[in-house]
């Protein structure tokens, strides 16, 4: 399918699998304070991709997470990030839903991205757990997971700096026809699983695009792909396109916040704001 | 507006997934349309005229766009491939459908929608707000396609009149749906839809009667009625799929056999033998090269190949099945010579391409049904209906097989178009080009415009990133006649004691720079194509023989690779850089060697020369001391007319000292840079292997060596290698060469790849019995070389790298490519070869020494050395009784007639001639004449009159005939 790929893009004059063209996103939609009984919730979805997150704390530091990080003056942070064993839409099961290396690496990035939006200093000697749960992964799960953990921290009350935005940009088929009229040669934002599992590599970034104009700022990469290596010539058009998705996801959130905010007061289960 | 698509897949393994995707639709998708005012779409992208849309038809007297079904791409192309179809509206549900089916057609229709005079738009229904449909519960997957289909042209008919009434109907442009399908034409004409099908729209044209000669046949009419059908039915394919998911059936590719037509074998994976498959009814319609069904027969029904030779040659006998006497007459066959027996149940997918051919003179006059002849022999003969038979009967063409029902005893199809006259060169060779898929067409202004722009000059800025070599005594040694100069050579005495030795390589990779439309038709290309009075070149000529060309005096870029050697050949430093050089000379293989042994020229050219030849010597030496084998085969060089460009002698190629000299050097330029470029890039360097021959591939060999009291050891090329040389007759000093011959035949093709996809162990190359090797020397002439100085020089850091270098799959991909044309070109040069050697005989008859190769059941195989020619004397014919009996003896391979007894490898002479019955297929007639066998051989007449032909006064053509020498001096390289 190698070139399968590449005639389809051609086939649908620039449309991407789906229908959407390369810098266009996938439908969002947005529910905040779905539990309860966490201090604050978020349930997202980017097109397939559904993901919860519950956030507690700050609390007092308990288990594991206290021991380690006793000295520290600030507040600690844990994350765990756990993908449900029906989520593949292949039909496969994953054998267990954390604890195997990638979700431990996940978290571990996870929580590098939430302590770069949370004051910590104003949490001295206390813990924040953030319980992400993917549901469904259709592609670019981790950077939903990131959107979804910001929006939690929202709903808890827990001030942030900014929001901290993840979006994919893959490169669907490396060929490097130096072809300018093809918008898919700068990549596709919030690829889908099929996107990913295509030959060309996907990069995932993590920003905090609001924060001031030098949208480099608290940037996390995250690459990965089908065994493929990113070009150094192609790394640059990939993060602006991705940071470009950034920013549209950020407005998006955005707006669904203040909506969220203004028109309950109160978390509540029976609705569900569909912004796209 | 969002919607999801879900479908079930069912894996290999029977397991069932549920797939659910995002599917959304879109109100930005334009018409394309030149009359439209409502889309807002970029002016590029209108591509639908207003003004005479359509050709004139009588049933549509007014403009219209067309739409196609698939139907109609997939079965019609070759009229949609005529530029009288325009403005056609291809809607994405029949482009995936097209692509799904065939990529063949798909390629085509690729290319007709890039050409912007056939104006074809692509217009995207299936994410189109209006024009998307669901599938219904219960509708087939074809029916909601067709169905999608007609409301895209119901949307077009709507949208295109609303953008109508505005202009007071000027121009009223309706759209016409074009389908083969009854069932979607009559649904269309039910919702209101103009459509035809491609025969009453062609037939409607004003200037369509040479269109429908194209047009595809389908269906046959019998002539005489409540006949049989010939053939027994194919089984359904969900039968088929069963069928071989239980291993009731097998899959393979079936392969005809070039000598009978009524036998062929499949080729099934995890089988160690071809699985026969004899008789109509066993082969069943099956074509070369298609994907079948077979099922296996019991034990007691397999056979064994028939040894005759039979050929289809009779006139058209209507649709019955002559009784195949041939076949089933056979008697109990050695149960040891059986082989697994199958019959063909059913075709998994056909691999018909277009072939060439000419048509078989028909008895009736004025009739329109005829028999086209193909050139490949593997291919039935197909019927065609042509009005233009008087024109075509003279020339050769090529004609696309549509169908093969059950009642036709040949396969049905269509015209494509003429090449030209039978019996030209120009013709002829045509026909050889495309047999072998070889791209021969111009080189297009957009690859021509990456050309540097002439005068072309060495710049400063070009010397400051060169070593300047240019002080350098650098000289060529080349077949006559050569152009293409791709290779250079130095030696000179370092300060140390040791020698300095240079291989300077034309740098093409400067001037076909990558993703460029030059560097991707080389790609495409991939080999220069040499044919005895032609070449078809990878890149343009300013390239190939001026700007890369390391012309003798002239500046020119050289990727050099410069060892330090002592006198004994050992490698003491090697170093790679780019550079300048300015050859000296550029010398033919005779001038070098004269050179060489001339002891009164002192020059320094002389001196480097006879250093290289001695240092040659050791490394040869080496090599064959390792293992490396020296092959053999008949390789012969024609001397032609400059003016007619016609053969006019014909000798075996002779091999000097300098010939392997240059050999050697290219060797050990491509070793030394194989191991750079693997050290370097160890997933993506590209390399050639040659994987050693199972060990059942040696078994002609051994048997041959048998026969005559030798013990061929095959174990390792080594030992190969050993009892080859020590296989020496005495009476016989070419019965060496003869079985090295035949151990050429036991070989593998030699392969790039990528060395990411193999082990290391696998990089083995068997027959130069090096452990890695790649090649470097011949970038004009092998796209392979390209991509390896591209690969050098990163790792030199000479050049910049960019993506597809280091993509270990496109390059996988591009091997692929690479070793598919290469075979092709091989193909195509040794048929041009016997092109030239029927045009030498065309006039003359004549007697040969000979070898018998082989002894077959009705004929012997003979090898004339002076011509490196082979052929067939056929011991008995078909049908006829010959006063004389042979007897053949399988044990012994053997023929005897009376006293007189043929093995492998007797010397015989014959006489050759031109049989030029057979239009399509000259072949040269072998006669024997010594041993003299009354009422077989013939008189030795001697040939005077071929003697006494003038030899002087020829004026040689050596430029053209020599340039397949050169190649040969590469495809012995392997």
């Amino acid at each position: 399918m190698l070139e399968g790929d590449q005639d389809q893009e051609e086939d649908q004059g620039g449309l991407r699998n789906d229908g959407r063209r390369a810098a266009e996103l996938r439908k969002i939609r947005v529910r905040m304070g779905v539990f309860g009984q966490a201090d604050g919730s978020a349930y997202l979805e980017q097109g397939n991709t559904k993901i919860l997150v519950a956030v507690y704390g700050p609390h007092q530091p308990r288990g594991s997470a206290a021991r380690a990080g006793g000295k520290n003056v600030g507040g600690i942070i844990n994350c765990q990030y756990s993908t449900a064993v029906f989520s593949f839409s292949a039909g496969e099961r994953k054998r267990r839903p954390r604890g195997d290396r990638k979700s431990i690496e996940k978290s571990l990035q996870l929580r590098r991205a939430m302590e770069s939006i949370i004051q910590l200093d104003l949490y001295p000697r206390s813990q924040i757990d953030v319980f992400v749960e993917v549901l469904q992964i259709d592609g670019s799960e981790y950077c939903v997971a990131v959107n979804a953990a910001t929006l939690a921290l929202i709903d808890a009350g827990i001030p942030i700096k900014d929001y901290a935005i993840g979006c994919t940009a893959s490169l669907i088929d490396s060929t490097s026809k130096n072809d300018e009229d093809s918008s898919h040669a700068a990549g596709v934002v919030d690829a889908t699983y099929m996107e990913e599992c295509s030959p060309g590599a996907t990069l995932s970034i993590i920003a905090l695009p609001g924060s001031s104009n030098d949208a480099t700022k608290g940037l996390v990469v995250v690459a990965q792909g089908a065994g493929q290596r990113l070009h150094l010539s192609r790394l640059e058009a990939l993060r602006n396109r991705a940071l470009c998705g950034c920013r549209d996801i950020r407005n998006i959130l955005d707006r669904a916040v203040r909506q969220h905010l203004t028109v309950h007061s109160q978390p509540s289960f029976s609705t569900l704001h569909v912004i796209d | 507006m969002l919607t999801t698509k879900t479908f079930f897949r069912k894996t290999k393994r029977g397991n069932i997934f549920k797939i659910v995707r995002e599917h959304y639709l879109r109100d930005d998708i334009w018409c394309g349309s030149e009359l439209c005012n409502k889309c807002l779409h970029k002016n590029r992208d209108v591509i639908l005229s207003n003004e005479n849309p359509g050709a004139k038809s009588s049933s549509f007297p007014f403009p219209y766009y067309l739409v196609l079904d698939t139907n109609i791409v997939l079965d019609q192309i070759n009229i949609l491939e005529e530029n009288t179809l325009c403005n056609v509206i291809i809607v994405q549900t029949v482009l995936e459908e097209v692509r799904h089916r065939s990529s063949n057609v798909y390629k085509k229709l690729k290319d007709i929608i890039g050409d912007p005079k056939r104006k074809f738009y692509i217009f995207i229904n299936e994410h189109h707000k209006e024009t998307y449909i669901e599938r219904e519960p219960g509708e087939k997957v074809n029916d909601r396609n067709d169905r999608a289909i007609r409301v895209a042209t119901k949307w077009y008919n709507k949208h295109l009149g609303l953008s109508q009434t505005r202009k007071e109907d000027k121009h009223n442009i309706k759209v016409i749906l074009l389908t083969d399908d009854t069932n979607n034409k009559e649904l269309a004409v039910k919702d209101g839809l103009y459509a035809a099908t491609m025969q009453e729209y062609v037939s409607s044209l004003e200037d369509g009667t040479l269109l429908l000669d194209k047009l595809c046949k389908q269906s046959y009419a019998l002539e005489g009625e409540n006949k049989e059908p010939l053939f027994p039915l194919h089984r359904t394919p969900a039968e088929l799929h069963e069928g071989i998911k239980r291993g009731k059936l097998l899959q393979g590719t079936f392969l005809a056999s070039r000598e009978n037509f009524l036998e062929g074998s499949v080729n099934v994976e995890g089988f160690e033998k071809f699985v026969l498959v004899q008789g109509r009814v066993g082969l069943n319609r099956a074509v070369d090269g298609d994907i079948v069904a077979l099922e296996l027969l019991s034990e007691d029904q397999w056979s064994a190949p028939s040894d005759i030779v039979l050929q289809d040659e009779e006139e058209d006998p209507g649709d019955i099945l002559e009784e195949e006497k041939e076949l089933i007459k056979q008697k109990s066959i050695p149960s040891t010579e059986k082989t697994p027996t199958g019959i063909i149940v059913g075709i998994i997918r056909r691999k018909w391409r277009q072939y060439c051919g000419i048509l078989q003179p028909s008895s009736v006059k004025g009739n329109t049904r005829h028999l086209f002849v193909p050139a490949e022999r593997k291919i039935p003969k197909v019927r065609i209906e042509t009005r233009q038979s008087e024109t075509l009967s003279k020339q050769r063409i090529i004609v696309a097989i549509d169908s093969w029902p059950r009642n036709s005893r040949y396969p049905l199809g269509h015209f494509v178009r003429a090449l030209g006259n039978i019996g030209d060169k120009e013709t002829e060779n045509e026909v050889l080009l495309l047999e072998h898929d070889v791209p021969h067409s111009r080189f297009s202004d957009a690859v021509l415009s990456f050309l540097p722009k002439l005068p072309w000059v060495i710049t400063e800025s070009d010397v400051a990133q060169r070593v300047d070599l240019r002080h350098l005594d650098i000289c060529s040694v080349d077949p006559p006649g050569c152009t293409d100069i791709d290779d250079a050579l130095h030696c000179r005495d370092l300060e140390n004691g040791n020698l300095e030795v240079g291989v300077h390589i034309a740098d093409v990779s400067h001037f076909i720079r990558p993703g460029t439309a030059l560097d991707d038709e080389a790609a495409l290309r991939a080999t220069t194509v040499y044919l005895v009075d032609k070449r078809i070149d990878m890149v343009p000529e300013l390239l190939s023989s001026n700007l890369c060309s390391l012309r003798g005096n002239e500046e020119r870029f050289a990727f050099s690779c410069i060892w330090e050697m002592d006198h004994d050949a050992n490698v003491i430093e090697k170093k790679f850089c780019k550079s300048i050089i300015r050859s000296r000379q550029a010398m033919t293989y005779e001038e070098a060697q004269l050179k060489i042994d001339d002891k009164t020229q002192k020059d320094a050219i002389a001196f480097s020369l006879r250093r290289l030849n001695e240092l040659a010597k050791k490394l040869k030496k080496r090599r064959m001391d390792n293992g490396a084998l020296v092959l053999a085969s008949p390789e012969i060089r024609f001397q032609v007319d400059s003016e007619t460009h016609d053969p006019i002698d014909v000798e075996a190629k002779k091999l000097r000292e300098t010939n392997a000299m240059v050999e050697e050097f290219m060797l050990l330029a491509n070793i030394t840079v194989a191991q750079k470029i693997v050290a370097e890039f160890p997933e993506c360097a590209m390399l050639r292997r040659h994987p050693e021959p199972p060990q059942t591939n040696f078994e002609p060999l051994i048997k041959a060596g048998k026969h005559q009291g030798f013990i061929i050891n095959t174990n390792s090329g080594k030992e190969l290698a050993k009892s080859l040389e020590e296989a020496q007759k005495r009476d016989n000093p070419y019965f060496n060469t003869m079985l090295r011959i035949l151990a050429t035949r036991c070989m593998m093709q030699a392969v790039y790849f990528v060395s990411g996809m193999l082990h290391p162990n696998e990089f083995y190359h068997y027959g130069l019995a090096c452990p890695i090797y790649t090649h470097f020397t011949s970038p004009i002439r092998r796209y392979a070389d390209v991509i390896v100085h591209r690969l050098l020089a990163v790792s030199i850091s000479a050049d910049a790298t960019y993506p597809d270098l280091l993509d270990k799959r496109k390059n996988h991909a591009l091997c692929h490519n690479l070793n598919y044309r290469n075979r092709m070109a091989q193909y195509a040069g040794r048929a041009s070869v016997a092109l030239n050697t029927h045009l030498f005989f065309r006039e003359k008859v004549q007697n040969e020494e000979g070898y018998i190769l082989f002894v077959r059941k009705n004929a012997l195989q003979i090898l004339i050395p002076k011509y490196g020619l082979e052929g067939t004397l056929y011991l008995s014919k078909k049908g006829e009784t010959s006063a004389v009996n042979f007897i053949y003896d399988e044990e012994d391979h053997s023929q005897k007639c009376g006293n007189i007894v043929f093995h492998s490898f007797d010397p015989v002479t014959v006489q050759l001639s031109l049989d030029r019955s057979n239009v399509q297929h000259e072949k040269l007639v072998f006669k024997l004449v010594k041993p003299e066998i009354p009422g077989f051989s013939i008189p030795d007449q001697n040939t005077e009159s071929v003697a006494d032909q003038p030899t002087t006064p020829k004026v040689r053509g050596k430029r053209k005939s020599n340039q397949n020498q050169k190649q040969s001096r590469s495809s012995k390289k392997k």
